[in-house]
């Protein structure tokens, strides 16, 4: 989706798949160059303490390669699960779904580019 | 001790359609029959039920009312007892039914045993213990009642407690009246969040200004529902922060943090129409309009 990507999990995450996951984003940043990475989870009913810790190495693996990552559409159970565990996931920018997380990257990305072609001083 | 208890099943046998009348006549005068609530067919129905059970367990001769032998009539006295707490009876009322018996029971007693005192002495005591306990157990039930009745009460305001409105399309406000315990701040952060899943909205606005006291535990579940509505992609702000409540926060040392706070609702609907790129002014005037 032009500069941003976009993944959307389906299925129920384990934690084989967290790190596949992570191996396969890193991978996909640096061969498309994305500004942007789109995490949507809404279809996830279960997210324990590993999964929350994985979105946000994600998170910050892709902050080292010059990409945003915005997790969209978390389900309320799953954020008072994540709530009572004390996982408060700060690192990690959250809308409600794809359409407002994308809202969220393209402003952040304006933003860079209203900082690019101000004047040096 | 047998020959007495057996005693007194029997005067109560032989004399029961007297006793029964004289009975009902007591409940009429002790002005505890309420002919609003219940009607006399009603009442006599239960007056016999209770003097057959009463002799019926009497005869057992035994003294303590947690008794098996009694069962039957302890059963009888909560029903009746129940029933006239949700028909609205006071608790004195409800123990007269059982207590009005006393007087009629005593003047057949003391008929008996005219010229027996000893006799007469031993046998209204008895009576008179019996009575007492059986009136307290329906005080007892009664009161129960009433507990339930108020539980239930309870978990309805309960339920109508934590109402979520839309203050605007994609603003969700949601006014806590009450004082904020754990399991009622748990079920605020639940109906806040399914809201703003359903109604996909951007900001939650919670105003607490009808929340008398602030505790530690407080603070935190409030902390915690922010937290939970930042997971969800959504921003909480928290408006109606009362003087006194200002001050225990920081006198607690509680770190609200970044958390945004406004002072009223309508500090906070501001911040949300910011947030979400709105504006309200005033309504442009008609040209052709005179003021």
């Amino acid at each position: 989706m032009g500069e941003f990507l976009l993944v959307t999990i389906q299925v129920d995450m384990h934690d084989r798949l967290a790190t596949v996951l992570s191996d396969d984003l890193a991978n996909r940043i640096s061969a498309t160059r994305a500004r942007g990475v789109l995490i949507d989870i809404s279809a996830l009913d279960v997210v324990d303490s590993f999964i929350a810790r994985m979105f946000g190495d994600i998170a910050q693996i892709a902050r080292v390669m010059d990409a945003e990552t915005v997790l969209v559409g978390m389900q309320p159970s799953v954020a008072i699960t994540l709530v009572e565990m004390g996982v408060a996931m700060t690192g990690v920018r959250t809308a409600l779904n794809v359409e407002k997380g994308m809202t969220l990257l393209r402003a952040r990305r304006e933003e860079e580019r209203a900082d690019d072609d101000a004047p040096a001083e | 001790m047998a020959v007495m208890k057996t005693r007194i099943a029997e005067v109560l046998e032989r004399n029961e359609a007297e006793i029964l009348s004289d009975w009902m006549k007591e409940q009429a005068t002790a002005l505890t029959q309420r002919p609003d609530l219940m009607k006399e067919s009603e009442l006599r129905q239960q007056s016999t039920k209770f003097l057959k059970l009463f002799r019926e367990a009497i005869a057992g001769n035994n003294l303590d009312i947690q008794q098996p032998i009694w069962g039957p009539v302890r059963e009888f006295i909560g029903e009746v007892s129940r029933s006239r707490a949700i028909q609205g009876f006071s608790p004195s009322e409800t123990a007269t039914f059982v207590l009005s018996l006393k007087q009629p029971l005593f003047t057949r007693l003391r008929k008996i045993h005219e010229g027996q005192p000893d006799y007469l002495f031993e046998d209204l005591w008895n009576v008179t213990v019996l009575l007492d306990k059986l009136g307290l157990y329906s005080v007892e039930v009664f009161q129960k009642t009433r507990e339930d009745v108020i539980g239930r009460q309870q978990k309805e305001m309960f339920e109508l407690s934590t109402p979520v409105v839309e203050l605007w399309q994609g603003i969700l406000g949601l006014p806590i009246i009450g004082t904020l315990d754990s399991k009622r701040s748990q079920q605020v952060m639940e109906t806040l969040l399914n809201r703003l899943a359903e109604t996909q909205s951007e900001v939650a606005v919670i105003d607490i200004t009808g929340v008398p006291v602030m505790d530690t535990s407080t603070a935190q579940h409030l902390l915690k529902t922010v937290t939970a509505t930042r997971l969800m992609g959504a921003d909480c702000i928290i408006s109606g922060i009362r003087p006194q409540i200002a001050q225990t926060i920081v006198h607690l040392g509680v770190n609200l943090g970044d958390v945004t706070t406004k002072a009223s609702m309508a500090g906070a609907l501001a911040v949300a129409f910011k947030r979400m790129g709105l504006a309200v002014g005033p309504a442009r005037r008609q040209s052709g309009e005179t003021a």
